[in-house]
């Protein structure tokens, strides 16, 4: 693929939310009418399938286990007969859900620290500084996000078991970088590229050294790149499954999303109910995030793949 | 290096005296700008080249962890030879394959319709691509149990409705046979990616200048026509870059098989990166887990220049 996709693949910033807006001709009168409601009809049923899941979840969390064995029907349709929090409770206090959490937490976090600083210096080294082979470089970057995550599986273990650090949250920050570093180093660099160099300059003139432009001038004037970088980084690395899978070993250093595919294993019988608890417990920082930054979102990882 | 003695060794020997000389300035930055760009490179290194290297080197070797007692000896092409013919690889390469098509055509069509209808100004937009967006930045452990939930067949949403309606297919359960459990991994898996899709071309429909559909309206085309003539050639970058991200993702697909049906029933559903997990991880295998690999790395490469070809621009 070597270097075509680099180049029409990832640059600059999404075109502001103004979108070129066309609309089709559309008849005057009552067909206009009808093709909005059809319109809007089709908007809803999209809202639904996107939407109408989580709901179902929400309902089958809580279920008692009585009732969830019962199965869904009859008087336990739409909404369970008897709303309980039961498999909340039995979530934190029988299988200890809050220690997963917290390590997920902590590896995410870790992660998107990590990223936004490393990804900082090379983007901003890729966008303004006369170094050579830049475009190799960052080719290679995009192209280490396609490398298959199963073919790292393998040697990754063998590495860290010859370190002892397997069964340990920390190596996980490591590994998750290739989620994280070349969505977020090009998110950054195409942004960087756009700031106008003048802003730059003045602080240069004026005897500042190029790492104090970059932290005084060029990162406060990129808070939200640098935030968009973040947010995506931390989305990325709480959304692992298949390297936590690897590595771990014993529950008290599971990832929330390990923990709840472990919890519907080991039972005789699976509860839906309590593992759907869990995964409403994990969906509800990511849905925060996503009301909260949408437009970053959408940016972002528009950011990383048009123009250029 | 500490960030306080990068900064003592490239600060730009002005600092407080006169203008530097261009020369000496762009030397300076150039050594700052390889020491900032280096911990990428080297990160990344250390996490794809080296496996890279390392699983070359055990696909050509007797590696198999529960044998700890024998040689690492040299094999030679035994692994490769393995996948040709002892195990389940060629029809799990089928498989992927299929399922790489099949999720990606119809996955991108949803989502052609999808970016058209957000591409319309109208009341609702944004709190319609917030609703699509939880979708995909959920991990995929909760879109895999939360299809699994409406699937099932006591609990699930699916049964329930096909049960109330007196339709075929209530009572089925979905992730036991072969084809079925295929069918609940496609919904599962179209849910969280056409929104991905969506969102890119999106951004493509906002980058064709309007007055492009002014002109073609002007000359009388159609809304089909100028859909057919202007949006979908002017789309094509985007759609490339979707369709690149997609076909590497779905053809690397894991999470949801290990999760929904663990590959099963029987065998019907590994797919390659699943046989990967199994060779390294149950059977300690990693030499022929690193042939396996070395597979993946390889087709990757030629799905992606495969797609590049067919579909760059004209020029």
């Amino acid at each position: 693929m070597a270097t075509s996709p680099a180049r029409t693949a990832l640059a600059a910033p999404a075109p502001s939310a103004v979108p070129a807006v066309h609309r089709w001709r559309s008849p005057r009168g009552r067909r206009h009418l009808g093709s909005q409601l059809l319109f809007y009809l089709a908007v809803a049923v999209v809202v639904l399938i996107a939407l109408f899941p989580f709901f179902w979840i929400l309902r089958t969390s809580l279920e008692s286990n009585s009732e969830f064995v019962q199965g869904v029907g009859g008087a336990n349709g739409l909404i369970p007969a008897h709303l309980t929090l039961s498999s909340y409770i039995d979530d934190f206090t029988q299988l200890h859900f809050l220690t997963p959490l917290i390590n997920s937490a902590i590896v995410a976090l870790a992660t998107t620290v990590v990223t936004v600083v490393v990804a900082s210096l090379a983007g901003y080294a890729l966008a303004r500084l006369p170094i050579r082979g830049g475009g190799v470089i960052l080719t290679f970057v995009l192209l280490a996000g396609f490398f298959p995550v199963l073919a790292m599986v393998g040697p990754l273990f063998l590495l860290y078991r010859d370190f002892g650090l397997l069964d340990n949250i920390y190596p996980l920050i490591l590994t998750y970088l290739v989620y994280t570093l070349p969505l977020a180093t090009w998110l950054l660099r195409n942004f960087f590229a756009q700031i106008p160099k003048e802003l730059e300059e003045a602080a240069l003139v004026d005897g500042a050294s190029r790492l104090q432009t970059l932290r005084k001038v060029v990162i406060p004037v990129s808070v939200p790149a640098v935030f968009t970088a973040g947010i995506l980084s931390f989305i990325l690395a709480w959304n692992d499954f298949a390297f936590a899978l690897s590595f771990l070993d014993s529950p008290s250093h599971f990832t929330a999303p390990l923990a709840i595919v472990i919890f519907g294993q080991s039972q005789f019988q699976t509860f839906y109910n309590r593992i759907d608890a869990a995964v409403v417990v994990i969906t509800i920082p990511i849905a925060i995030l996503v009301l909260i930054a949408q437009r970053r979102i959408v940016s972002g990882l528009t950011a990383g793949s048009l123009k250029g | 290096m500490s960030a306080r003695s990068v900064m003592r060794r490239f600060r730009l020997p002005s600092m407080g005296g006169a203008p530097p000389t261009a020369g000496v300035a762009r030397k300076a930055d150039r050594r700052l700008g390889y020491a900032l760009v280096a911990p990428v490179v080297i990160l990344l290194l250390l996490v794809t080249g080296y496996p890279l290297v390392y699983n070359l080197w055990n696909s050509f070797h007797n590696v198999v962890l529960s044998n700890a007692g024998a040689p690492q000896n040299f094999v030679g092409l035994k692994n490769y030879q393995e996948l040709a013919t002892a195990t389940g690889f060629p029809q799990a390469l089928a498989r992927t394959l299929a399922f790489t098509a099949v999720s990606v055509v119809l996955e991108t069509v949803a989502a052609l319709g999808l970016a058209l209808m957000l591409h319309r100004g109208f009341r609702g937009r944004g709190l319609m691509r917030a609703a699509i967006l939880i979708p995909w930045a959920v991990p995929t452990v909760v879109s895999a149990m939360l299809w699994t939930t409406m699937f099932d067949q006591r609990s699930g949403f699916v049964d329930y409705v096909l049960g109330l309606l007196h339709l075929p297919g209530s009572n089925t359960t979905w992730l036991a046979g072969e084809w079925t459990a295929w069918a609940a991994i496609l919904v599962a898996d179209a849910w969280k990616n056409v929104p991905f899709i969506a969102i890119i071309l999106l951004a493509g429909l906002q980058l064709i200048p309007g007055d492009v559909y002014e002109a073609a309206r002007i000359d009388g085309a159609t809304a089909w026509q100028s859909f057919r003539r202007m949006t979908l050639p002017l789309l094509r970058p985007a759609l490339m870059v979707a369709v690149i991200f997609r076909t590497l993702q779905a053809f690397l697909v894991f999470d949801i098989i290990y999760i929904m049906t663990g590959g099963g029933p029987g065998t019907t559903t590994e797919t390659l990166s699943y046989l990967n997990w199994q060779a390294f991880l149950v059977n300690t295998n990693f030499g022929y887990g690193g042939a396996i690999s070395i597979s993946l790395v390889v087709i990757s490469l030629l799905i992606a220049g495969g797609i590049v070809l067919v579909m760059r621009p004209k020029t």
